[in-house]
């Protein structure tokens, strides 16, 4: 499937940041277009016909989440804008934010419209320097140009846009994290329910969307919720931004539509492998899902083919792994991360990410036992479907998935004590 | 109302209750460190994950709302592996110094893992280093290695003591409870964290090291520190006081009343127990020339009912003055009324010293009078000031003043006592005024008899005796009798029942 450009029409374009050159170029159109013709139960229902799905990582459909907010509430409701982008191998909303910072703002009028709500945060990771003057910079432009303010694009509509940076922790990037964090707390995510749609932000009704979901919603509203339905695949509505790194020769953020085959996206779009070597894994969704293996590479991207593959589509960071990465060893890495990012709240992420990590940095200095994989296959079982949050899955699922597809490595590093990549390179069959 | 199901069993529970609540109803205990009824829920630990029918993934019970029809069980075998697990990751941390652990024996590590765990261990890996035993508040110590990280202590300071001392530090496996930048944990409820901590975290300074808590007997008491009554347990150790500087208290724990206290007490109530083991009055005494000596009880108590006896005889009921103490329980206060009021016809006998210091008064559970027992005195009929008697010394109207406990802290009053021609003093206690009387008799405190306290707003509890009197002390419902008897006002009630 060709490269669409809804999201990503500016990417690159030096102008495009420029309130002045983009409402030259369609900036607010879709804004200005809903308030002429749509009533805000019509917006959500065009967003639900759209198929458009939350794309930080669940991928929730992004009308029906905003169907669950209270109509009649006494308590104001708030968007928040999940710009933590931390998800390793995961970086498109980046792109979003400093290339074409107004679609986010445009994007954030039609929710906050849809919804009823007259304020929105955008929680943008503290690691986002650039982003963060970009996007500011652009809400700055809007307020003076009127755009946003007491009087939304002119309309008898109220909208206020923060930027709260986060401070540092992946956990920040899980919603309720978030909202603590948001709230000025340490980013512990909250038992659920209730769920922000109901009680979010300060106790209030919340709508959490990621960046990009947000973005696609300005050219929902110029084209109808039919429009984008028709350009991806069944429930999966529209196109995403796929960031591809690791062993390919064109690493970067694409745009393709849902369903798109993994395998166009790594040869064709990707350039393929770096020299052409052999393809041995695939994270299909950031290092929270599991790994693909090679012969999977014709698994068409969207969010049902990828659960039934007993993995995820995520964020749609994509890290190929070609055969001379020694699976051992980037298993180790990502654990590594887990272990550093678990907030620390419920018992078996905090013992079970450092567990694991430890377990893996014994295997990987040559202490390893074969034993040790049964103590990780027995914690992978452990630390699943029992945390509060998503972040004690996502360490389990790599760590499950990596010993059921490799084992051979990870027996030949426990019990050679080396690993089994680094000796066949040795023997110089693989540059 | 709805009723579910919990290990096939039903039960029915008001709205709102939780799974772990209607499980306890059922008399089925389910593990848990991070859930205290006394405080919000964190949802954390998840030692109390049960299966519920239709809910793929486990639930932690207590969050989980019982719903009409639920179908709960509590030791399904996934269950059982899953608290397993949570045991496992709580310990593959935890330094395991049992030995050497104050919480050893009443640790909910140790007996969850006899209960629940009994896995064979397989974490080879270095521990997280943090650190270890160090005091954070002038009761409480801490070891930030033994620590699960449960947060009891943390929400406990948020919200019942509200002092907002502690909170949670770093994050992951490197998580430590620790005390906020410039707070010390120093507060009027301090002593309260130590006990709602599971493990061996947090320790009482005041008890570490001095006792292994398998040999503390323990019995229900009432706190004597001020009218609230706070409900507590005495917990002491009569046969290895060698241990702990020959003190037989060695700590005291607060007892659940959902009317007076619920789960805490107060630092003063829970520390404040020294007096029963120190400077204590352990004999009669009487003063001759060269001051106080030691006497047995019959020459005490003649020489006290003769002194009464001849007051009475020359200047009559106005003569003697009584000043009892808030102090007594009822049944004590009930005999001294007898004797002092009914019998002997006394006139001047105060319960008041208007020369004790009121104390920090809150709206938790503190009271400014620190008294266990006025409204009972109040209701026996003890009124007055012993002011009014002092006036009376020093002119000459009283001869005989019988003091029960009081200290009157003041040279002006201490000076008109000197003056008393005879001052008996009953109580417990060395102090100033106990020091100057001419017979010193020894009465027992709460903790070594059996009695009533009426607190502040007119609820009676009992207390029972915990230890024997010290030395030859006496209670002081049986030093009342027996006087009654020297100075032939025998009192109706027998020995046995005034000691009920």
């Amino acid at each position: 499937m060709p490269i669409v450009k809804l999201v990503s029409e500016y990417f690159g374009n030096e102008e495009a940041r420029n309130l002045k050159w983009r409402l030259e170029h369609g900036g607010y159109e879709g804004a200005r277009k809903m308030f002429r013709e749509m009533e805000p139960s019509k917006v959500t229902e065009e967003v639900i016909l759209s198929n458009l799905r939350g794309l930080g990582g669940a991928g929730f459909p992004a009308g029906r989440k905003w169907s669950f907010v209270p109509q009649n509430t006494d308590k104001p409701k708030y968007l928040t804008v999940n710009a933590d982008e931390a998800e390793p191998g995961t970086f498109k909303d980046r792109y979003i934010l400093e290339w074409d910072p107004h679609r986010l703002i445009e994007g954030i009028i039609i929710c906050c419209y849809a919804v009823g709500i007259h304020t929105a945060y955008i929680y943008i990771r503290g690691e986002y320097v650039r982003p963060f003057e970009r996007m500011q910079g652009a809400i700055d432009e809007a307020y003076e140009a009127g755009i946003l303010g007491e009087k939304t694009l002119g309309q008898d509509f109220k909208l206020d846009i923060f930027v709260h940076r986060g401070a540092g922790a992946y956990i920040c990037g899980e919603e309720t994290g978030l909202l603590e964090s948001l709230e000025g707390k340490k980013g512990w995510p909250r038992l659920k329910p209730p769920f922000p749609a109901l009680v979010g932000a300060f106790g209030c009704p919340t709508v959490i969307n990621n960046v990009e979901t947000i973005s696609h919603l300005p050219n929902i509203m110029m084209k109808g919720g039919q429009w984008f339905a028709d350009l991806g695949c069944e429930r999966n509505g529209g196109s995403r931004l796929f960031a591809l790194s690791g062993c390919v020769k064109n690493p970067g953020v694409y745009e393709l539509p849902l369903g798109t085959p993994l395998r166009e996206l790594i040869y064709e779009h990707g350039g393929g492998i770096l020299g052409d070597r052999k393809l041995k894994g695939i994270i299909p969704g950031g290092t929270s899902a599991a790994v693909l293996s090679a012969d999977e590479v014709d698994i068409p991207m969207e969010f049902e083919s990828l659960a039934r593959a007993k993995s995820m589509l995520g964020s749609g960071a994509v890290i190929v792994l070609d055969e001379t990465v020694c699976m051992v060893k980037a298993l180790h890495n990502i654990e590594n991360f887990f272990a550093h990012e678990s907030c620390g709240q419920c018992t078996p992420c905090r013992e079970g990410t450092m567990w694991v990590y430890r377990i893996l940095s014994r295997i990987v200095d040559g202490a390893g036992t074969p034993s040790d994989l049964e103590t990780l296959k027995a914690l992978a079982e452990n630390m699943s479907g029992t945390s509060i949050c998503a972040l004690c899955e996502g360490a389990a699922m790599p760590l499950r998935s990596f010993l059921e597809k490799y084992p051979e490595e990870f027996e030949y590093y426990v019990t050679h004590k080396r690993s089994m990549v680094e000796d066949l390179q040795k023997d110089s069959v693989l540059v | 109302m709805p009723t579910l199901t919990i290990n096939e069993q039903e039960v029915t529970v008001e709205n709102g209750t939780t799974v772990i609540e209607a499980a306890e109803k059922l008399g089925i205990y389910i593990p848990r460190y991070c859930y205290h009824p006394g405080l919000s829920l964190a949802g954390s630990c998840r030692m109390c994950l049960v299966e519920i029918e239709k809910i793929p993934a486990l639930q932690i019970s207590c969050y989980t709302v019982a719903q009409e029809g639920m179908s709960v069980s509590t030791d399904s075998q996934r269950v059982k592996k899953a608290r397993q697990a949570m045991l496992e990751f709580l310990l593959s941390n935890h330094p395991l110094d049992c030995p050497v652990c104050d919480q050893s024996g009443e640790c909910d590590l140790q007996n969850f893992y006899m209960e629940f765990g009994r896995y064979d261990s397989r974490f080879l890996e270095n521990k997280v280093k943090k650190k270890k035993a160090f005091p954070i508040g002038p009761h409480v110590m801490l070891d930030q290695e033994r620590c699960i990280l449960c947060t009891r202590c943390v929400r406990y300071t948020d919200e019942v003591s509200k002092s907002n001392e502690l909170g949670v530090f770093n994050r992951g496996a490197h998580s430590v409870i620790d005390l906020h930048p410039g707070k010390t944990l120093d507060n009027h409820y301090s002593g309260n964290v130590i006990d709602i901590c599971p493990v061996g975290a947090l320790t009482e300074r005041e008890f570490r090291f001095q006792c292994r808590v398998w040999y503390l007997e323990t019995q229900d008491s009432i706190c004597n520190g001020c009218s609230r009554g706070c409900n507590i347990s005495l917990h002491f150790n009569t046969s290895r006081s060698h241990k702990a500087g020959g003190k037989r208290i060695l700590r005291v724990k607060p007892r659940y009343n959902p009317d007076v206290n619920h789960w805490w007490i107060c630092d003063y109530g829970r520390f404040g127990y020294e007096f029963i083991d120190q400077n204590r009055i352990e004999s009669p005494y009487v003063k001759d020339s060269s001051g106080l000596q030691m006497a047995d009880w019959e020459t005490a108590l003649e020489k006290t009912a003769q002194v009464i006896k001849d007051s009475l005889e020359t200047s009559g009921p106005e003569s003697v003055g009584v000043v009892v103490s808030p102090q007594l329980s009822n049944e004590d206060l009930q005999l001294a009324h007898e004797l002092f009021v009914e019998e002997l016809k006394l006139t001047n006998v105060a319960v008041e010293n208007p020369w004790e210091a009121p104390g920090v008064e809150d709206d938790f559970l503190l009271k400014a009078d620190r008294n266990p027992n006025r409204k009972g005195a109040k209701k026996i009929g003890f009124e007055g000031d012993a002011q009014t008697i002092l006036e009376k010394v020093s002119s000459g109207k009283v001869k005989v003043l019988y003091l029960f406990w009081h200290n009157f802290d003041s040279k002006e009053a201490l000076e008109l006592l000197q003056n008393v021609e005879h001052l008996i003093f009953q109580g417990v206690n060395w102090h100033q005024t106990a020091e100057v009387a001419q017979i010193v008799l020894p009465g027992v405190t709460h903790a070594e008899k059996d009695g009533t306290f009426t607190n502040f707003e007119g609820r009676t509890q009992r207390f029972q005796q915990a230890l024997l009197p010290i030395g030859d002390a006496l209670s002081d419902s049986e030093i009342i009798v027996r006087l009654a008897e020297k100075v032939g006002h025998p009192l109706s009630v027998s020995l046995k029942e005034a000691a009920v």
